[in-house]
């Protein structure tokens, strides 16, 4: 069992007093082994991304634990945490908005290389980007650019090359492909599963759009008003869905 | 086939009469004040005058601006001294160059101290919200309810007078308004995708401060600092006029301005000419603060660029 979630609660307090609780997510539970895909589905607003953020240690939870081999993410300090993110990366949603917009695009890719000193020197640093990046498929001429002047696709293909530069075990993408449009989404998905088949690493992957996890989840939970309503390998949930909401979700997918 | 669009830039094309026998630097000279950024170019133009006389003071001066010669003294306007003598028979214009260094050399250092102490309280505060948050802001909202002379005219009081402690009561108010700049722009930061990013791939809370939040404030920061420069040549020479400022008998425009009140009816260049210099360089700093805005400020470049 490579990554546990359980009983994971966010609550949001407002108004006067805060007396207003919101719950984004309430009492959530999974596991995700070793080296599977792991599905979240959800309408707009079910807590999906408020999920992947209380596992990437970006916002604490109101209550519940997060496991990765057994420790407990939401109890560690900033230090461990630092020598942790070289294990657990994120692709985010907004693939132009994931950079510095004053830095190059060889300052995006080579910034985690240098948080963590894996370069000796610029040249070695040089070719790590340079080998990272032909290997998700951009040319090293776009290196001197600048996040505005990719594309959503490219900019992507950066997110994921940033992602991989730290060599991670686990990678949590974030809605990766909700951004572009339909021929670049395969291509993104594609690349997804090759890295997934050749680093074996293991996948938390967050989606409205049922088709995506179809094609690339090996097990899916449906989430709905920060809950999970169902949980199973994906071949048995689109065949025989269980719960009236996953239904209607599969059903809203075929008429459109 | 297609027509050749015909866009509205080109159809407002009419001819022109040609600027010819006219060398090519004046033409350059001349369209850029044609520009919205003529503000800017007057502005660099006359503020690098100014730093320049504060540099080169010393050779400028025709009179050494401290040496008394009772003998000479109330001397009018004349060729030997161009904006008269005072009362104690020194050079005025010696001393307004020689006090350009002290007015312009306080002005700066009231801007870089208060800049950089304001926007680095701003950046933490706005960083960390909260409690951190609540107690800046509400040291800034307390500082800003005092007028700047008010609050300097105490501060001194207490550490007694000088450059140096004229600078510390102003940059005692100044601050706060980078504060305030700084932390609006770190609150707007703090939540913007790439700021996760950032700390997702392991950045810490002063790498993502230094290395992402400061490049993208600086520019507002500098846009504030160059518009405030005027101002603070203001409060200064106020100060300095009420006593505050240099202590005589070196030369200070304000304090200068003070001395030459009591003989306004008989020698009235000694409070004139003084005062004139603080005028055409705060007006300076002002046009070069305004012109950096509109340089700066991306709303204003486009329309610039489009011209």
């Amino acid at each position: 069992m490579q990554l546990q979630v359980k009983g994971l609660s966010k609550k949001y307090y407002s108004g006067f007093l805060g007396n207003n609780v919101t719950d984004a997510v309430d009492d959530v539970s999974f596991e995700i082994k070793e080296g599977e895909i792991f599905g979240l589905v959800g309408g707009s607003g079910s807590g999906k991304t408020t999920v992947s953020k209380i596992v990437m240690g970006l916002l604490k939870p109101s209550a519940g634990g997060v496991f990765y081999n057994n420790r407990d993410l939401t109890k560690i300090n900033n230090r461990q945490w630092y020598l942790l993110r070289k294990e657990i990366q994120m692709v985010f949603q907004h693939p132009q908005m994931t950079f510095n917009p004053r830095r190059n695009i060889y300052f995006a890719c080579a910034e985690p290389i240098r948080l963590y000193k894996l370069a000796k020197n610029k040249t070695e640093e040089k070719a790590m980007v340079e080998h990272l990046i032909e290997r998700v498929g951009l040319t090293k001429d776009q290196l001197k650019k600048y996040p505005h002047e990719l594309s959503g696709g490219q900019a992507q293909r950066l997110s994921i090359t940033r992602a991989l530069c730290l060599q991670p075990k686990f990678i949590i993408c974030d809605e990766p492909t909700s951004m572009l449009d339909v021929s670049v989404q395969a291509q993104i998905l594609q690349l997804l599963k090759e890295i997934h088949d050749e680093f074996n690493i293991t996948m938390l992957y967050i989606s409205h759009d049922l088709e995506v996890i179809q094609s690339i989840c090996d097990r899916v939970a449906v989430m709905k008003n920060g809950k999970i309503v169902e949980i199973g390998k994906t071949e048995e949930i689109f065949k025989n869905p269980q719960h009236h909401y996953t239904k209607q979700l599969l059903e809203s997918a075929l008429y459109i | 086939m297609m027509e050749k669009p015909v866009s509205v830039t080109e159809s407002l094309n009419y001819p022109r009469p040609k600027l010819t026998g006219i060398p090519k630097y004046l033409k350059v000279l001349g369209r850029s004040f044609n520009q919205k950024n003529s503000m800017l170019t007057l502005g660099i133009i006359f503020a690098t005058f100014i730093i320049l006389v504060a540099i080169f003071a010393p050779v400028l001066e025709p009179y050494d601006p401290t040496k008394m010669d009772l003998a000479l003294k109330f001397i009018p306007p004349s060729a030997a001294h161009i904006f008269g003598t005072d009362n104690m028979g020194r050079d005025v214009l010696s001393r307004i160059i020689e006090g350009s260094r002290i007015s312009l050399s306080t002005a700066f250092m009231v801007v870089i101290f208060s800049a950089c102490i304001g926007t680095l309280a701003g950046m933490i505060s706005g960083f960390w919200g909260g409690k951190v948050d609540m107690i800046f802001m509400r040291i800034v909202d307390v500082l800003l309810a005092f007028p700047t002379i008010i609050f300097a005219l105490a501060i001194s009081t207490v550490l007694g007078t000088g450059a140096i402690n004229l600078v510390i009561a102003i940059c005692c108010i100044q601050w706060t308004s980078y504060a305030r700049v700084s932390r609006g722009e770190a609150i707007l930061l703090k939540n913007a995708e790439y700021i996760e990013a950032a700390k997702a791939i392991g950045n810490n809370s002063l790498q993502i401060m230094f290395k992402y939040f400061l490049p993208n404030i600086v520019s507002k920061i500098l846009i504030l600092a160059s518009l405030n420069i005027g101002s603070i040549i203001l409060y200064c020479a106020s100060l300095s006029f009420l006593g505050l400022g240099a202590q005589p008998p070196s030369p200070d425009w304000g304090a200068m301005i003070s001395d030459g009140k009591e003989y306004m009816r008989y020698a009235p260049w000694m409070a004139i000419f003084p005062g004139l210099a603080i005028a055409a360089s705060a007006l300076t700093f002002n046009m070069l603060g305004d012109g950096v805005r509109d340089l700066l400020d991306p709303r204003m470049c486009d329309s610039v660029k489009t011209e």
